[in-house]
């Protein structure tokens, strides 16, 4: 199938299933639901058919196509993949079925809910497969806009105070971001392909290079756009909000894909763009990375809400993608790609990117495992559940199973991006590797207590205990599909790192490269500036 | 010559190149002498009063179709100076003119769809509107001091009138002598400052009939013999005070802070349609005639006047920076939507002056000589693609206002709670509307912004502070969320009472699909090969002024 038309229908097919939505009778409920569920189906059929003819062999980006939209300012409406979007694009449009499938409760204004939730899939897919800048931006934007009205109108009792804070948030890291989008377009000659700029950032194109002050502030300026959505202490502060006032299928997808988002700026966007800012600034993500795990656990384990503990679970687990991502030690001469250091930092990248997706898959799932409680006994309070197993008890098997992926039990996803990181962790400073190890133990800790809490114990006499009914065969499928795709990655791995490493690599020789030549030019600056002696 | 020849060329020169030029005005001055003349012979029974105007407004669309048409056929850039110099006819003057005949089409239809004013009221309506469009279609074709303000006041006089047109009511004449008072405080001021120019220039003319600029030539003469040329020496004192009381005159026009204060007032005592008639069209045509004056100082040879631009553009990126910020902290403390959107015109007129401040801190580069030109029509181009874009989007929301108003009789934000439910058609389309004006993509709003951003950051290459005023801006883009969510968060995300008036605008209605032809435009200009085709037509009228 000619890519370029796979790549737009992947990303355009909700849109227009939107659309016809938009003319359907809003009372066909049935219908709408189920039509909304094919073409979220179809879609993730497309991006089988991308995975099927994606080449893993290739490092680089593949299936690229151009074409000009706004010619007279260097903007194009340009797509690709490669092993570090693929990923991210099968786990959106999975994500996005399941939760579509999980939305089938939902009754208030179903259509606009059908129609936003589909607008959202379309903004999602397009960030990940855009690789023009500015396209890029506006898939960002967009996606903002359902997903405020997703949590606003169909959201918990605050759910106009977490929508705004949501919106805010983002906004905020959208300017900073478009800020550092015109100190780009400015420096590189006028242009917005990601490709092209990632070369000048890495110094490969002669006549325009981004000098350190321009990669250091573009870096920081990225990093807050990015880190806001990943999201990284100090910035986290409306996820717990948009997460627990979210109605359960949006909370998947804000988990399952919005964050991964912030990860997928960083390595696509921010790194390639300005390697010199992105390892002057690497101590600091680690840092930040670290307190993130270890604050999201306290957190998490603090909360008596249950869903609000799966919340900062993510801000925990999300610290692991920053560390991975961050620890970039240099230490050797120009041009010693394949060194032990860069050799720690590729498969530090691929555990982050690894874990992107287990965490999408669990966070998910915890989310759903969660809501399916919520509906039948409408209150979260951990304090007042418990005895759950015996009245549901394939329920409390999918729940253990989805928990045990997220609190990293060898042999489920949760453990391969985790162990990869710390591991690679050591290397780059061992105090840090320790402090997020003992993250892991603090994260048993809270998801342990948590299943104790809710499944064990005596029968289940609180609130609306006559509610609990044992669960359908559509939720059944919700969680048994994503406690399969935990098991399978959990098990081979490689499916996945098949796919990345090769990208991975020539990232990291590539950013090597680039750092060493911004480098010589902030050298060569210094001793500019330096006085000679008198 | 004797008087017989200058006569004879006179006659000549109108005859033969000013009516022609001059067509689509003096289609429009006919159509406001029958709006006067259709109440004598009762004409308006048979024929309800809008269609005169709206045939006219066609008919005068029509004529300057036909002068875009013939311009794209001419090899190189038009310019032509006609009624003795004193307007001017180019792509600028062009473009402009089927903007404001757009708009005023658009305008039109929307008095008939909310009924505002009856067809009794119509031909004293449609000959204020008609009447001040025709000084906006001055404004921005002048090419003398005489006619800038000649065209300010033309433009101002119907529109005091028109703001005061709801004449039962008291806010509205408060309104509207406010707006009288203000506009004729701002009026005197600019008169001041075109004598104190014209006196020391010894011309009021902007540009020769072969392009080259009057004013700026007579500067450098001016200049040239004296000793001390910078800000502070005498005579530059003089010119400087000068052009910022023709400034003064203009930032009333654009409610510019401080100059801002008759602007909500005015639109809260005004009807919806007349105040989204003031929010673009007379903010469009005084950005034209801003961007005449500022670029009839260009070309100088002397380095005093690049002087004189730099200080005068980080002067209006400053007043730009803090218009902005007012506009958007101002308005969210309001309640009532008019005001709100009152509000919002100012900080966009913020947004939009940094596009001007941009341009003169551009061509006021001390380094700088030959590379200029180019960024100079980047910033213009992106002037134009916002206001392209601001017609739409904020019509649209005035539009809205006006619509809704028919039915819960009331502009109260609070009023607009749950409308979603009963109303889905007149929502989205506020929706669309403000989105675009926070800036967010995939909205026309965003795309004209950026357009803006980017010109005020090349200009920070030449001064520093300009990356500060791109600070704020984008700053500001996060404060003005919140009043425009305001909104739409009552219209989407609340309950309506019960007991509410109900609205019934649903979506196969005529005045639905009114809001939908405004809306779909913001959409095509935000993600669609359509910007490619404006921006690049921005681009060609940008570079016909830039000389």
């Amino acid at each position: 199938m000619n890519t370029t038309a796979l790549m737009t229908l992947i990303i355009f097919l909700p849109a227009l299933g939107a659309l016809f939505l938009a003319f359907c009778d809003r009372k066909a409920e049935d219908f709408l639901k189920i039509f909304s569920l094919i073409i979220t189906f179809l879609t993730f059929l497309l991006t089988l058919q991308l995975y099927v003819q994606f080449d893993p062999e290739i490092g680089g980006m593949q299936m690229v196509s151009t074409r000009p939209w706004i010619g007279t300012w260097n903007i194009n409406y340009q797509l690709g993949v490669d092993g570090i979007s693929l990923p991210l694009v099968l786990l959106t449009s999975l994500i996005s079925m399941l939760s579509m499938l999980a939305s089938w409760n939902i009754t208030k204004q179903l259509k606009g809910y059908l129609i936003l939730f589909l607008l959202l899939e379309t903004g999602m897919l397009g960030v990940f497969l855009s690789l023009d800048f500015f396209l890029f931006f506006v898939f960002w934007e967009v996606m903002l806009l359902p997903m405020y009205f997703l949590i606003g109108i169909w959201g918990g009792p605050r759910k106009e105070y977490a929508a705004i804070k949501f919106f805010l948030f983002t906004l905020t890291g959208g300017v900073l971001m478009l800020i550092a989008i015109l100190m780009f377009y400015f420096f590189s000659g006028r242009s917005f392909d990601l490709l092209y700029l990632a070369k000048v950032g890495q110094g490969a194109v002669s006549g325009y290079s981004f000098p350190p002050v321009v990669q250091v502030t573009a870096f920081i300026l990225l990093f807050i756009g990015f880190a806001i959505k990943l999201p990284a202490v100090p910035f986290h502060t409306w996820l717990p909000d948009a997460h627990v006032e979210a109605p359960t299928p949006i909370s998947m997808i804000l988990a399952g894909v919005l964050l991964k988002m912030g990860g997928y700026g960083i390595i696509r966007i921010a790194f390639p763009l300005c390697p010199y800012g992105a390892q002057q600034a690497a101590w600091w993500l680690v840092v930040i990375g670290v307190i993130s795990i270890i604050y999201g656990a306290f957190a998490a384990m603090s909360q008596t809400d249950f869903k609000r503990l799966v919340a900062y679970s993510s801000v925990s687990h999300m610290g692991y993608v920053l560390i991975g991502l961050a620890i970039w030690k240099i230490s050797e001469p120009a041009g010693a790609a394949g060194s032990p250091n860069s050799a720690y930092w590729h498969m530090g990248i691929n555990g982050a990117l690894f874990q992107m997706l287990a965490h999408g898959i669990s966070s998910a799932g915890m989310f759903f495992i969660v809501g399916v409680i919520y509906d039948r006994v409408h209150h979260r309070d951990l304090n007042r559940f418990g005895g759950l197993s015996q009245s549901m008890p394939l329920y409390t098997g999918l729940a253990a199973g989805i928990f045990f992926a997220g609190l990293g039990l060898p042999g489920l996803c949760g453990f391969i991006g985790e162990a990869f990181v710390v591991i690679n962790t050591w290397n780059y400073d061992p105090l840090m590797a320790v402090i997020a190890a003992s993250g892991v133990i603090l994260t048993a800790a809270y998801i342990l207590w948590a299943i104790q809490r809710v499944f064990l114990g005596p029968e289940y006499l609180g609130p609306h205990a006559d509610g609990i009914v044992p669960i359908t065969p559509r939720e059944t499928t919700i969680a048994g599909t994503l406690l399969f795709f935990a098991i399978l990655l959990g098990i081979c791995p490689f499916i996945m790192f098949d796919i990345m490493v090769p990208a991975t690599e020539a990232l990291v020789e590539a950013l090597n490269q680039g750092y060493h030549r911004a480098q010589g030019v902030a050298a060569a600056l210094l001793e500019k500036q330096v006085p000679s002696p008198l | 010559m004797n008087t017989q020849l200058l006569v004879q060329s006179l006659i000549d020169e109108t005859t033969q190149t000013s009516l022609s030029c001059f067509a689509p005005e003096l289609a429009l001055c006919a159509t406001v002498v029958v709006l006067l003349l259709v109440r004598l012979f009762n004409l308006d029974r048979g024929v309800p009063t809008w269609m005169y105007a709206m045939v006219g407004a066609v008919v005068a669309g029509g004529l300057t179709c036909l002068q875009y048409l013939e311009i794209k056929h001419t090899q190189g850039d038009v310019f032509e100076t006609f009624f003795t110099g004193l307007l001017v006819f180019d792509q600028f003057t062009v473009f402009f003119r089927l903007f404001l005949l757009l708009f005023l089409i658009f305008v039109i239809a929307l008095t008939v769809l909310s009924g505002i004013p009856d067809n009794e009221d119509g031909p004293d309506f449609y000959t204020l509107l008609l009447g001040s469009t025709i000084g906006m279609m001055l404004m921005v074709s002048a090419n003398h001091l005489l006619i800038l303000f000649l065209g300010v006041e033309m433009t101002s006089v119907p529109s005091y009138v028109m703001v005061g047109f709801l004449k039962g009511r008291r806010t509205s004449s408060e309104a509207a002598l406010k707006y009288v008072v203000y506009g004729a405080g701002a009026a005197g001021v600019m008169l001041y400052g075109i004598s104190l120019l014209a006196g020391l220039l010894g011309t009021g003319t902007l540009l020769d009939p072969n392009g080259a600029p009057v004013l700026a030539e007579r500067f450098d003469l001016l200049v040239a013999g004296q000793a001390a040329t910078g800000i502070s020496s005498p005579l530059m004192r003089i010119v400087v005070l000068g052009i910022l009381f023709v400034m003064v005159g203009l930032a009333f026009k654009l409610s510019v802070v401080p100059f801002h204060f008759w602007c909500p007032d005015a639109f809260e005592g005004a009807s919806a349609e007349v105040a989204g008639f003031l929010s673009v069209a007379s903010k469009a045509a005084a950005f034209g005639l801003l961007v005449r004056f500022c670029l009839a100082f260009a070309g100088g040879e002397m380095e005093a006047i690049r002087e004189l631009q730099l200080s005068m553009g980080i002067g209006l990126g400053v007043i730009a920076a803090i218009t902005a910020t007012f506009g958007n902290l101002a308005a969210y403390a309001q309640t009532n939507m008019k005001r709100l959107l009152a509000y919002s015109t100012i900080a966009h007129a913020g947004y939009m002056l940094m596009a001007i401040a941009a341009l003169l801190v551009v061509l006021g580069d001390p380094g700088n000589s030959g590379g200029a030109g180019r960024q100079a029509v980047r910033c213009i181009e992106g002037l134009l693609y916002y206001l392209f874009v601001y017609l739409f989007m904020n019509l649209g929301a005035f539009a809205v206002v006006a619509l809704i108003r028919n039915h819960i009789y009331s502009e109260e934000i609070d009023d607009y709670a749950g409308l979603a439910r009963e109303t889905p058609a007149a929502c989205v389309c506020m929706l669309v509307c403000l989105f675009s004006l926070i800036g967010m993509p995939p909205f026309g709003g965003f795309f004209a912004k950026m357009m803006i951003f980017v010109s005020v950051f090349e200009a920070g290459a030449v001064h520093w502070s300009m990356w500060i005023v791109l600070v704020i801006a984008g700053v500001n883009t996060v404060f003005s969320l919140f009043y425009y969510m305001r909104v739409l968060q009552a219209m989407f995300l609340a309950d309506r009472p019960d007991g509410r008036p109900s609205v019934e605008l649903s979506f196969g209605s005529l005045p639905a699909g009114y809001l939908l032809t405004v809306c779909i435009p913001i959409l095509l200009l935000g993600m669609s090969p359509l910007m490619s085709v404006i921006s690049s037509a921005a681009q060609d009228v940008a570079s016909v002024v830039i000389r």
